[in-house]
């Protein structure tokens, strides 16, 4: 199996191959255009800001393979923490538009309350929507580590795949047909971001 | 609604082994970092932290080979400090798989290393270290190289300032109680935690279960560092890792959350 880890020169990418190591299956960190039309899975990670990193993947030409990647060969992929706000049409981050896989917004978070910290960082919790992907079998209680100031708003409630609250209920996972994206670090979150990880690779 | 709190074991390095200090002196051999380290994974611990406390006082680089095989087996955030003074340096870090660098020495050698790793990777990934011990006008000071210097800047004067360049996070440890067992000193954290907006981590001197609860009751502090309380069985005894039951210290903080709603 081939597996592609997006390097677009955005976020810790070590991690999620260490994860996958773990799993006993071996990935690229690669922005080869061949390798990643190829690929049997695409995992699209990221951290940092939502235009920088478009700026990245436009230069890199990897927007246009991307395109050609899920949208034409229906390959099966998975958005990350900022890979996942990549999906959506654009972001209140920035002036620039997403990939829109998924017909859904990021919006920022927004608290009157003091006591709300942004970044929403730290261990939370998610209700599964649907149970019938990667979401498939996860242990009870599952919690999973989020940093993160924006947040995603699906136009649908049938493209939601998680729900998390922080003061607001959020979209924390998200999916379309072969497209899948949560908000959370499932490479930093214990057994439970394993079982995602998982299911997504044996989808 | 608010995060539970985060209870971070706070592991020392020096050189390449494992070990635990008192009042940042007299290091005792703990044990091997990746065995240790495999435990808390098994235990899934919120978050955890590793920190050098020679490389700044050697000069040396960080141990990057082993911060790597720690990386390769451990599933939850990890983060690093000790020994960084350059952007490469940090770059290399987060590219082993680590996502949070914390800078204490070079915050006051070389400030300006705060704002480029803010702008390039997001305060989220940076905690500025602050170790302290009262001057003899009980005044609470600044110390840099793992203790060893006073470097002598107000603490919340310092906390603001990092708060400013860009930090994410302030970890503050009061040197006289580190490692002593006698507990964290509640009414100073209180106080600097009113007056930043940044999430901050208490360190030192957390003896027991109850002294958790304390701090989550009694302040909005985010988290805990904790060392000799996950190291050993209890005070006097032999090495034990472990983490706090968190039942009774979650059940408290949502009833404080449930009566200042």
């Amino acid at each position: 199996m081939n597996i592609a880890i997006i390097d677009y020169g955005m976020g810790n990418l070590g991690s999620i191959k260490n994860m996958l190591s773990y799993l006993g299956k071996e990935s690229e960190i690669t922005r080869n255009k061949d390798f990643i039309l190829s690929a049997d899975k695409i995992i699209l990670p990221g951290v940092g800001s939502f235009d920088a990193a478009m700026t990245n993947l436009i230069n890199l030409d990897l927007k246009s393979v991307l395109e050609e990647a899920v949208r034409h060969k229906k390959i099966h992929t998975l958005g990350i923490c900022l890979g996942m706000q990549l999906l959506t049409r654009s972001s209140e981050e920035g002036n620039m538009d997403g990939l829109g896989f998924i017909p859904s917004t990021t919006r920022k978070f927004n608290f009157d309350q003091p006591d709300i910290k942004v970044p929403h960082m730290g261990w939370n919790y998610v209700d599964v929507k649907n149970t019938s992907n990667i979401a498939r079998d996860l242990p009870d209680d599952s919690r999973f580590y989020f940093v993160h100031s924006y947040y995603v708003e699906v136009d649908s409630q049938e493209n939601s795949l998680f729900k998390t609250n922080y003061s607001i209920n959020f979209d924390s996972g998200i999916y379309k047909e072969n497209i899948y994206g949560v908000q959370f670090h499932p490479e930093k979150s214990h057994k439970f971001g394993m079982k995602i990880l998982s299911n997504f690779i044996n989808i | 609604m608010q995060l539970r709190p985060r209870i971070i074991p706070t592991l020392l390095l020096s050189k390449n082994t494992l070990v635990k200090t008192i009042n940042f002196k007299d290091p005792s051999y703990i044990g091997d970092p990746i065995n240790t380290l495999r435990i808390f994974n098994e235990l899934e611990a919120d978050e955890l932290i590793l920190l050098d406390i020679r490389a700044s006082i050697e000069g040396r680089v960080p141990n990057f080979d082993l911060l790597d095989k720690i990386s390769k087996e451990c599933f939850m955030p990890l983060a690093y400090g000790g020994g960084l003074k350059n952007i490469e340096e940090v770059r290399k870090i987060f590219k082993i798989g680590f996502e949070k660098i914390i800078i204490n020495s070079s915050s006051y050698t070389n400030p300006s290393l705060i704002k480029q790793i803010a702008e390039e990777f997001g305060s989220q990934s940076l905690i500025i270290a602050i170790d302290y011990k009262k001057d003899f006008l009980r005044r609470n000071k600044t110390y840099y190289l793992s203790g060893t210097e006073k470097i002598g800047q107000d603490v919340l004067d310092w906390c603001l300032e990092m708060e400013s360049l860009g930090a994410g996070e302030i970890m503050l440890t009061c040197i006289d109680a580190e490692g002593t067992w006698n507990g964290l000193p509640l009414d100073f954290i209180s106080e600097i935690d009113n007056k930043i907006n940044i999430p901050l981590i208490a360190h030192g001197g957390t003896a027991k279960a109850e002294d958790i609860e304390d701090l989550f009751s009694n302040s909005k502090v985010s988290a805990v560092a904790l060392g000799n309380m996950v190291i050993y069985q209890k005070e006097g005894m032999g090495v034990l890792v472990n983490m706090p039951n968190r039942e009774k210290i979650d059940k408290d903080y949502l009833k404080r959350l449930d009566s200042s709603a």
